[in-house]
């Protein structure tokens, strides 16, 4: 189990590294002089060259990469050139929503997957399995941004339970901040919850179906015992895949959401620094996003060897 | 053979569609292009069927061109994703457990690791917004994805004896691949061309509803969404018609793809025959 | 007593068995014999209440004077595992991979019984010890991937009779293992009825099996009890045309013709083959595994050569070494005097062709039969104009009509697609045939046609065969010289008949003595 893991945190390592690589090509090479870039077209020479020297732009590439990764490794992003406070400090206050509300939201939609899958598995054929499956299926079509705009229209402008958008830090209390963030939480789990129960529902049934099962009910257990004792365990096996891969679907589409809801969270603060062209924010932003995600899939697979144990003795 | 009633429904939501965005190019019942303020903010009627936008465009003619972009974007990310990740994935599979196959894998992990709307954060920050970005987002995600599928459902295939049999009448990988293995995972691809299809159409919407994709004046489902946005209190409608159209047509894609797995599923047709 | 009365079932409408009537007695072995589809697992499947969907029977299940057809679920929940246990064809997927054996065992005990954990895994260690797992060497801790198939059939059959069964229903339990593995499953069956005074209905399509354990057989014939008694008597005195129609097929002899005293046509001299194992360590070499180890034989045109050997132990890897599909790491393989590795030329090639064992694996299911049958000459240097002529002759010489080319592989039976397999092999009229398992997935019946059709393609062609197999009944029958091998090196070779006779070496000794036979003597009255 230790070497797995170890083997496993080998490999995500390097995934950074490469990762790293390429989105400091992007945004450092690509463009020539990101200095110049930044300033538009009007931008006066000694401007761009004071830029220059604040960015750190005169030295060579491999020492630029150097100082950039090991500056993020040490917490330090970078200044932000449109705000002119260091990068850290925006992303710590920022991360105060976006981090909560990705959670909230992954939570929402485990709790509810799980058990809807679980149901409309044990209830195969039936009116309650039809209409899990047709639920599901309009929860997939639906592009969760839209959906955020509809709980606003109904939960906000109409029936005035919520409010509209915007965050009122959890200074205000725990529970203020809880309420800020439950629509755009809803709308961001709906999507993630249909597939999730679809993928429960499936795998439960696939897993019914496999020989032990039958040696399971050959050995006296009611379907019921056979199902939660000897198919859930095998059945978590896909869906732990799905939850991994939904977490980057979360973070992408909390960028999305903030938007609607006008919550100050890292998506504005990315948006902001495109439209702003301060190329160290969106840098530094997009590794600490694809950073998360590599992460999260290296939970998964050691969560992975976990349940399964026929992984743990594989390197 | 009985049809699924999901591929009936998916497929007829499907062409209709198409066929609205087939239409779109020879005729709209009002022209997009032309603002006409003082019609603005109009409730359906006769003349504007669905009725028209804060610049007297009409809804219905928007719709029909805004399907254009989502359709578009959506159909050159799927094809980018066949076209390189079908053959990575085969060549993965015909070189299972060497360097290549482990160099292509771990290539694809780490695509995976970077969202489609954070390649488009990429490359909008340095290149400026452009439909053009939301297709190779969408189309650079798609990539490992095909590349899963094909190497996955190649993979069982290089195990089974006709593989064998056709290495022994001196048929080359990439010959078998091609001759054997393609063919046999055609149903897997179709059925994931059909998902990818769907959720190219959700991205593009998300892209330009937030302004990475499609840029003004060519109408997108998302951006009209984004335009209604500020609207939304006194004119709901604007905001809610485009979502349906995307709900439709993800809709029709996604039961398309269930009802052509379960008639292409090979246990099931075998269970049948 | 366990008694089947009118026990007639049919699935979705489609009748599966038609009155089905037997007694089981305590401390006997009861055969159920039939090839596949006669409804022999439905028969045992009905008895445990386990049928699929859309079943519907008529008849009862006695168990002591109750019924158990008219039983609920819950009810027989109490039975099952209990007062009946069951084991498995597929001992490979039998068992929940992510639970410890301890806990599948302990969970007998513990669904029946009010039995503490503690006290049910000390149960389990006893019960897996009286199975030949003993505590010392396979600790409960373990997991199903820790085993191999017969230790995985023994955890099997520790959880069904934990709680002292009156019955154990055994459906195939040994047909997915090796010869030697089956000879010690079915010894320790047969020991546990003995001791345990239990009722064994075993089911297979084995008859030498039956005969060497059953005292009572029936013989199933699509879902009706055709013939049935006690075990020898019925061997002796068979009276339904269908149980002789079995018995001579199990013990078919094809004519065959004697072999031309040929030269030497392949040689293998020392081959030996590793393959690369995953790496233990992070960094440093990969380990290696030695699949064939110094192999060497000579094999004459028109001879018929028998390869035997346990799952494992390096034919299946030699097969693609002497087709020529992977390089060897030392010695060489040479057919007429030329060395046949992956750069083998396409000439050579073909002159050797293969069939392999599963009827369903065998053709692309997306093309038809004619360009299947057709595939091998690619090894031509162009394809001839007359490709479907030649296609059309090698049907015709397996038995198949023309007609069959434009059909796909799965409008035709398990045998049938055998057939389109050696017509395949024959189309370039090699020198060769590999014969890979080739009849072991088929019915005794089916077999043995299959094994004339090849006798009468050997007269015929002067065709060599090397007849890779794990069934040395079978291979006794058709080759002229048999090698046995066991971990990648050949143990013994020499006349089939010599060999069979008075194997020199304990592994064939063992392997002969593991084979169930029907004995001669039963043989002798129904020829006389």
């Amino acid at each position: 189990m230790l070497r797995f893991a170890l083997t496993r945190a080998l490999s995500l390592t390097l995934s950074l590294i490469v990762a790293s690589l390429v989105i400091f090509a992007v945004i450092e090479v690509i463009p020539g002089d990101p200095a110049a870039f930044m300033l538009g077209l009007n931008a006066a020479p000694e401007a761009v060259e004071a830029l220059r020297d604040d960015l750190g732009l005169n030295g060579s590439l491999v020492s630029r990469y150097l100082s950039w990764i090991t500056g993020m490794m040490t917490g330090d992003f970078g200044v932000s050139y449109t705000y002119r406070v260091p990068v850290s400090d925006l992303v710590a206050q920022r991360l105060q929503v976006s981090l909560p509300l990705a959670l909230y939201a992954l939570i929402l939609s485990t709790t509810i997957a799980i058990p809807v899958g679980l149901i409309a598995a044990a209830k195969r054929g039936s009116v309650t399995d039809y209409g899990i499956m047709g639920t599901t299926q309009l929860g997939i079509a639906v592009p969760n941004f839209w959906f955020a705009m509809l709980l606003v229209l109904v939960f906000a402008v109409n029936l005035r339970w919520f409010s509209a958008g915007g965050f009122p830090g959890w200074d205000a209390g725990v529970m203020a901040g809880l309420k800020a963030l439950t629509l755009p939480a809803i709308a961001l789990a709906l999507p993630q919850a249909s597939i999730l129960a679809r993928v429960m529902r499936s795998s439960l049934l696939e897993t019914l179906h496999q020989d032990y099962i039958r040696t399971a009910r050959a050995k006296g257990l009611s379907r019921r015992q056979a199902t939660t004792r000897h198919a859930l365990r095998n059945a978590m096996i896909p869906v732990l895949t799905i939850i991994g891969l939904q977490f980057s679907f979360l973070l992408a589409g909390a960028i999305i959401i903030e938007n609607v809801f006008f919550l100050p969270g890292l998506g504005r603060l990315i948006f902001q620094g495109i439209t702003q062209r301060d190329l160290v924010v969106v840098e530094s932003l997009v590794m600490l996003l694809v950073f998360a995600v590599i992460v999260v899939t290296f939970l998964v697979d050691i969560a992975y060897a976990a349940v399964d144990p026929r992984l743990r003795r594989k390197a | 053979m009985k049809l699924p009633v999901q591929l009936i429904l998916g497929a007829a939501l499907t062409v209709l569609f198409i066929a609205a965005v087939l239409l779109s190019f020879l005729w709209t019942p009002h022209d997009v292009i032309l603002l006409s303020i003082s019609e603005k903010l109009q409730g359906p009627s006769a003349k504007y069927w669905l009725g028209t936008d804060h610049f007297g465009r009409d809804l219905l003619s928007m719709l029909m061109v805004g399907a254009r972009t989502s359709i578009a974007v959506a159909i050159v990310a799927v094809g980018i994703g066949v076209i390189i990740g079908v053959p990575l994935g085969l060549t993965a599979a015909a070189n299972r457990g060497g360097w290549l196959d482990e160099l292509i894998m771990r290539g694809n992990d780490l695509i995976f690791a970077f969202p489609s709307l954070v390649i488009a954060i990429l490359i909008t920050a340095v290149f400026g917004p452009s439909a053009t970005n939301a297709i190779l987002a969408i189309g650079i995600f798609n990539i490992p994805v095909f590349a899963r599928v094909s190497r996955g459902g190649a993979l069982s295939i290089w195990t089974l004896d006709y593989i064998l049999a056709a290495r022994v009448a001196g048929k080359s990988a990439t010959r078998i691949s091609a001759e054997h293995i393609l063919p046999n995972i055609a149903n897997l691809l179709i059925v994931q061309g059909t998902i990818q299809f769907s959720l190219g159409i959700l991205a593009e919407a998300g892209l330009s509803y937030v302004g990475l994709g499609a840029q003004p004046p060519t109408p997108s489902w998302g951006r009209m969404l984004a335009d209604a946005q500020t609207m939304i209190y006194t004119t709901p409608r604007l905001a809610m018609l485009p979502g349906l159209a995307i709900i439709a047509m993800v809709l029709g894609l996604n039961l398309m793809g269930d009802g052509l797995r379960d008639l292409l599923d090979p246990r099931i047709r075998r269970a049948k025959a | 007593m366990i008694a089947l009365e009118h026990l007639s079932l049919s699935i979705h409408g489609t009748p599966i068995l038609d009155d089905v009537s037997f007694d089981m007695a305590p401390g006997k072995v009861f055969g159920l014999v039939g090839e596949s589809g006669s409804g022999k697992s439905m028969t045992a499947l009905a008895i445990m209440g386990l049928l699929p969907r859309g079943a519907e029977t008529s008849g009862r299940v006695m168990l002591d004077g109750g019924d158990l057809s008219k039983l609920r679920d819950r009810d027989l929940c109490a039975i099952r595992g209990n007062r009946i246990g069951m084991i498995f064809q597929e001992p490979m997927t039998a068992l929940n991979p992510v639970k410890t054996i301890g806990e599948q065992v302990a969970e007998t005990l513990l669904i029946h019984t009010r039995t503490s954990r503690a006290e049910a895994m000390k149960i389990a260690a006893e019960k897996l010890a009286r199975v030949g797992l003993p505590q010392d060497k396979f600790p409960l801790g373990r997991y199903p991937h820790e085993l191999s198939g017969g230790q995985r059939q023994r955890v099997c059959i520790a959880m069904a009779i934990a709680l002292h069964p009156e019955l154990l229903i055994a459906d195939e339990p040994t047909t997915a293992l090796d010869v030697t593995t089956q000879a010690q499953i079915l010894d320790l069956l047969r020991d546990l009825v003995a001791e345990e005074g239990m009722s064994l209905l075993l089911i297979t399509h084995d008859l030498a099996v039956v005969s060497g354990i059953a005292d009572h057989v029936a013989v199933m014939q699509t879902g009706k009890i055709v013939e049935q008694g006690e075990t020898e008597q019925l061997f002796r005195h068979m009276t339904h045309p269908y149980t002789r129609q079995l018995f001579e097929a199990s013990g078919h002899q094809p004519d065959r013709a004697a072999p031309p005293n040929n030269a030497p046509m392949l040689t293998v001299e020392g081959a030996v083959r590793d393959y690369a194992l995953p790496r233990r360590a992070l960094f440093g070499p990969a380990p290696t595994f030695r699949a064939v180890n110094g192999v060497s034989f000579t094999m004459n045109s028109g001879e018929s050569v028998g390869l035997v050997g346990e799952s494992g132990c390096g034919k299946s890897t030699l097969t693609r070494a002497i087709l020529g599909l992977e390089p060897l790491q030392g010695g060489n393989i040479r057919l007429f005097g030329k060395d046949m590795t992956p750069a083998t030329a396409r000439d050579l090639r073909a002159r050797i062709q293969v069939v392999f064992q599963d009827p369903y694996g065998s053709f692309n299911p997306r093309w038809r039969v004619e360009k299947l049958v057709a595939e091998p000459l690619h090894l031509l240097p162009s394809r001839p104009e007359d490709w479907r002529n030649r296609v059309a002759l090698s049907l015709e010489e397996v038995g198949l009509p023309p007609d069959a080319m434009q059909r796909y592989p799965h409008e035709f039976s398990g045998g049938q697609r055998q057939r389109i397999a050696i017509a395949r092999a024959l189309i370039l009229r090699p020198d060769l045939i590999i014969l890979d398992e080739a009849v072991s997935a088929l019915d005794v019946s089916i077999r043995a046609q299959i094994l004339d059709l090849l006798a009468e393609l050997q007269n015929r062609l002067g065709l060599a065969y090397l007849f890779i197999s794990h069934d040395l009944s079978v291979v006794r029958t058709i080759t002229d010289r048999v090698l046995v091998m066991r971990a990648g090196e050949i143990v013994e070779q020499g006349a089939t008949e010599v060999v069979f006779a008075a194997p020199q070496h304990d592994y064939t000794r063992n392997l002969i003595a593991a084979t169930p036979t029907i004995p001669d003597a039963w043989r002798e009255d129904i020829h006389a």
